[in-house]
């Protein structure tokens, strides 16, 4: 479903990803770990299509498709969502209204019909439930004073609406609750399929004990440098990155090594 | 003489025939109020950019131009061009000048309920001598204000709307004011006095509409009174033609407990300069000053507030939002003052800004003048751009790179129509905002 191949890409000069290989099947779930500013988010964002990123090099095929050539709305159209890290506030823009635009933007890239609006109502109600995302938000400005816990469901709930093929999760489990955490994953896990892949990118272990990971990647300094099934996690959790970390990856001045926590 | 000085012995002129043809009809404490403003306009001229209030603003195109006393039109519209000018359906009453004149036959004053009066200025005075000797020009600064000034000698038209005590007007009175294109620049200074009693509720609503492009220069003074415990809400809508210039000063004076609103939709005209001015004269007063100012081209657009604070325990909230496309430029000066009295004041002042080209120009000031010294002042301006991420943010949930640009404008002014509590009047003026911006209908349901 998802081919990356040494896939260079920068912001503002600065070489972030630095030959990142990656293949995602249909039916998996991937978890890239690794330290703060390792490249893991910046992974992400060039998977949505930011334009703050430059690719410089390599190649992402998406079902076959060159994905880098693609504007974001299109990616999103062709079923690739990320949740993003940090979900933008949009004062003004209501959730109900955005989001039955973004699904029906997608429902037309596909050839199908607008929603017509007591359908909406009932999915938007269902999804809601799913994610325990109290409902009253749904009426509001699109992230605008919701908590932080609130924002990451919200992301999630988004994900559940529409549905897409190839979900990417960018650090959706940072600083939340244990419930919290629970929600968003029982949400990740209903949406698992033999046709949808899932890429979860996290610093934290922990979230991996209820999304189980088939593969896990650790991405050091723009790199994958070690590759494994779900108990390389545990590992990372109990001895941290050092042990992993080459020297050599040790440039620009970033810490290669953190702590997990 | 230089053009200067030649426009301003025209504007003399023009204030001698009006006085020669007012003579036997005007009572004697407005001629002598006209003739010190006469003077004092003289005296002073238009101001220029050297003055503080205008530093932003260049009015020498007004001032340069020879503009004729506006003529009675040949002809008026019909009601129904009228009625697409200008949307006047559930309103209390509709009082229409053509070119400044009364238009009787375009205005409907029949449904008003008792102890409201919406009439002419010039029959008013006639008929109601005594209340406009104690309310016009008592409250707008005819010395501070060359336009004002200008405004006293030369007004020969405008709404009188008098609420009684008590009396409660739930539906819009409409003020409309239509330009119809003439071959000849020519100049109007309307003056409205809304005045509504203790304890009444009334909505006023001045509309400037043209049926087609000319030069014209319109004056406009308003002044209202909010007697005590009343409830007054004031919307300027402002959609002059493109080659106008429109200079508007709204003076309000705020009894105990009152409460006004004012909300200025500034959309039209060349050179539009929008001066607020309430004055919270008893305690416990409230005031919001609710602006948006959607401009494009080479518009300049001036909104000038003057909040004054002279009662203790009175707040004011100003809230101004503007987006400007191609070269326009819009200003905002947003002066609090607070006067040794006015203890527990609580003032807020906030100017947002969207600039959707490099070329767009904003001018914004604050200004706080406090003489107390138990009050609570806050003021923020923001300029900038839409934000980039937010536009990312709904492209990678499928909308395109416009849609996004769309909904983020549409959601920034969509604050600024929420404030509107007259909910015919809120759909009318996102119509018209809507009208201004790219693919306007779609976007209609999209507040949160």
């Amino acid at each position: 479903m998802l081919e990356i191949r040494d896939l260079h890409a920068e912001i503002e000069g600065h070489e972030i990803l630095k030959g990142v290989n990656l293949t995602v099947r249909a039916g998996e779930v991937h978890s890239i770990m690794g330290p703060n500013g390792s490249g893991k988010s910046t992974l992400a964002q060039v998977l949505a299509g930011h334009s703050a990123f430059t690719v410089t090099k390599g190649e992402v095929l998406y079902e076959g498709e060159d994905l880098l050539a693609l504007p974001p709305e299109e990616r999103a159209q062709k079923g690739v969502f990320l949740a993003f890290q940090y979900p933008v506030e949009l004062p003004g823009v209501g959730t109900n209204y955005f989001l039955r635009t973004a699904l029906n933007s997608i429902r037309k890239a596909r050839g199908l019909e607008d929603i017509d609006a007591v359908d909406f109502l009932k999915l938007v109600r269902e999804k809601a439930k799913f994610v325990d995302l109290d409902e009253r938000l749904l009426n509001r400005a699109v992230n605008e004073g919701f908590s932080g816990g609130e924002k990451k469901r919200n992301e999630i709930f988004q994900m559940a609406v529409l549905e897409p093929k190839l979900a990417i999760l960018d650090e959706t489990d940072s600083g939340l609750d244990i419930d919290a955490l629970r929600i968003v994953s029982d949400g990740v896990n209903k949406l698992r399929s033999p046709e949808r892949a899932v890429v979860v990118v996290t610093h934290y272990q922990r979230l991996l004990n209820y999304i189980v990971p088939d593969f896990v990647h650790v991405l050091v300094d723009g790199r994958i440098v070690k590759s494994g099934g779900k108990e390389l996690a545990l590992e990372l959790e109990s001895k941290g990155y050092g042990w992993i970390a080459p020297a050599n990856a040790r440039t620009n001045n970033r810490p290669a090594v953190a702590s997990a926590h | 003489m230089d053009t200067l000085t030649q426009v301003q012995s025209s504007y003399q002129a023009q204030f001698e025939q009006a006085l020669s043809r007012r003579k036997r009809n005007e009572p004697g404490w407005l001629s002598n109020i006209r003739s010190r403003a006469m003077d004092r306009f003289s005296d002073v001229g238009f101001p220029t950019t050297e003055d503080e209030d205008w530093r932003f603003t260049n009015v020498d195109r007004i001032g340069q131009t020879p503009f004729l006393a506006s003529q009675k039109p040949l002809r008026i519209p019909s009601p129904q061009q009228c009625a697409e000018l200008v949307c006047t359906e559930n309103a209390a009453a509709c009082i229409v000048f053509v070119d400044g004149y009364f238009s009787a036959e375009l205005s409907d004053l029949k449904g008003l309920s008792d102890g409201v009066r919406v009439t002419d200025v010039a029959q008013a005075l006639v008929k109601d001598g005594a209340f406009l000797q104690e309310h016009l020009c008592r409250y707008a600064d005819t010395d501070r204000d060359a336009f004002v000034a200008l405004n006293a000698a030369l007004f020969g038209c405008g709404a009188v709307v008098h609420v009684s005590p008590g009396v409660i007007v739930e539906k819009p009175i409409h003020v409309v004011f239509i330009s119809t294109a003439s071959a000849e620049a020519t100049a109007c200074h309307p003056r409205n006095l809304i005045v509504a009693e203790a304890n009444s509720q009334v909505a006023v609503v001045e509309s400037y509409v043209a049926v087609a492009d000319s030069v014209y220069f319109t004056n406009a003074v308003t002044e209202v009174v909010a007697g005590e415990n009343a409830v007054v809400e004031h919307y300027m809508i402002e959609r002059d033609a493109p080659s106008s210039y429109n200079v508007s000063t709204l003076r309000v004076e705020q009894h105990r407990n009152s409460n006004f609103a004012s909300h200025s939709i500034l959309l039209g005209g060349s050179l539009v300069r929008n001066n607020v001015h309430p004055v919270l004269n008893g305690e416990g007063a409230q005031s919001l000053l609710n602006g948006l100012y959607v401009l494009g081209g080479d518009q300049h657009a001036d909104n000038h507030m003057r909040v004054e604070h002279a009662k203790p325990h009175c707040d004011s909230r100003q809230y101004y939002k503007g987006i400007m496309d191609d070269e326009s430029h819009a200003v905002f000066a947003g002066r609090i003052i607070v006067h040794k009295d006015a203890q527990k004041t609580d003032a807020k002042q906030s100017n947002m800004n969207l600039l959707l080209t490099d070329r767009a120009q904003i001018d914004t000031k604050p200004q706080l003048e406090i003489y107390a010294d138990d009050v609570k002042c806050t003021h923020g301006a923001t300029i900038g751009q839409i934000d980039a991420n937010a536009v990312f943010y709904l492209r990678s949930r499928g909308l395109s790179e416009q849609d996004a640009r769309n909904l983020l404008i549409y959601a920034f002014v969509g604050e600024s129509l929420s404030r509107m509590k007259q909910e015919s009047l809120r759909l009318s003026v996102e119509a018209l905002v809507l009208a201004r911006l790219p693919r306007a209908g779609e976007l209609r349901e999209s507040r949160g």
